[in-house]
């Protein structure tokens, strides 16, 4: 038998993994979810439309995902699905989309310039920066090895 | 049919859990979360390693963001082998033009449309 404090002792040094576990179970299953609603998006559009190129395919499920994403945060599913699935739903593109939409709503209150349009890329912004900055570096190097080749 | 299937939520899975350890590790927030996916994309298509994983995972590795990445660093080495140096600065924008747009043009109307709900 364990005396009171003991159980709060012992309840403190299991608890918190315990709960970590749980937040990387969930970001797994809501992650791999996600993912698969994709590869099913892609495989629909493949039927669809005989002869379309994996560049064309890639672009399609991406904006449809990104649509999905959008949507499910307008009706404010988006965040009821992140507070439990954390990483799970922010690494996929639907995240992408969400963390365009949910800075949008949250201030349209202060008009649609300064309001929605601004606030849009306060958290996308970065990812765009990164993104095609370092992209650029890629071509820049790739450019240079076949230059000195 | 079904086995790629399980590969794509697999490893889909696996990509978000390593997210979320990122998270309960160091605390970053969900931009952090996501630029350094993108890079580890960029990293991953530039050094060639991603048309493997992606031929064995599929959406599993191109709907997290890790794809969004690849598309921006292959358009810019696609654009230097088409235009040369110039091609470096439209290829990664050409190639990620599709989603970049939708982004941008979904979110706005989706944000023309729903009032944000009160925080909970």
């Amino acid at each position: 038998m364990l005396s009171k404090t003991e159980y709060l002792l012992l309840d403190k040094k299991i608890a918190p993994k315990s709960k970590e576990g749980r937040t990387l179970l969930l970001a797994f299953l809501v992650g791999g979810l996600i993912c698969t609603v994709g590869q099913g998006v892609s495989d629909l559009f493949k039927l669809a439309v005989p002869g379309a190129d994996q560049k064309l395919l890639g672009e399609i499920t991406s904006s449809v995902m990104i649509f999905l994403g959008a949507a499910l945060t307008g009706f404010g599913l988006y965040d009821r699905i992140g507070k439990y699935a954390g990483a799970g739903s922010i690494v996929p593109i639907t995240g992408f989309a969400n963390s365009v939409v949910s800075p949008a709503m949250e201030y349209r209150s202060e008009g649609m310039i300064f309001g929605v349009m601004c606030k849009m890329f306060v958290v996308a912004g970065p990812i765009i920066v990164s993104g095609v900055s370092s992209s650029i570096v890629v071509g820049l190097i790739y450019w240079l090895v076949g230059v000195l080749k | 049919m079904l086995g790629v299937y399980l590969r794509v939520f697999f490893v889909g899975g696996i990509v978000c859990l390593i997210g979320q350890l990122l998270i309960n590790l160091t605390k970053m927030t969900s931009a952090k979360i996501l630029v350094t996916f993108l890079l580890l994309g960029v990293v991953l298509e530039a050094v060639g390693i991603f048309d493997t994983i992606r031929e064995f995972a599929q959406a599993g590795i191109t709907v997290p963001i890790t794809g969004f990445g690849s598309t921006l660093a292959k358009g810019a080495i696609e654009g230097v082998k088409e235009d040369g140096i110039v091609g470096a600065l439209t290829g990664g924008m050409k190639s990620a033009a599709a989603g970049l747009s939708a982004a941008i043009f979904f979110g706005f109307l989706v944000s023309l449309i729903f009032k944000a709900r009160t925080k909970v």
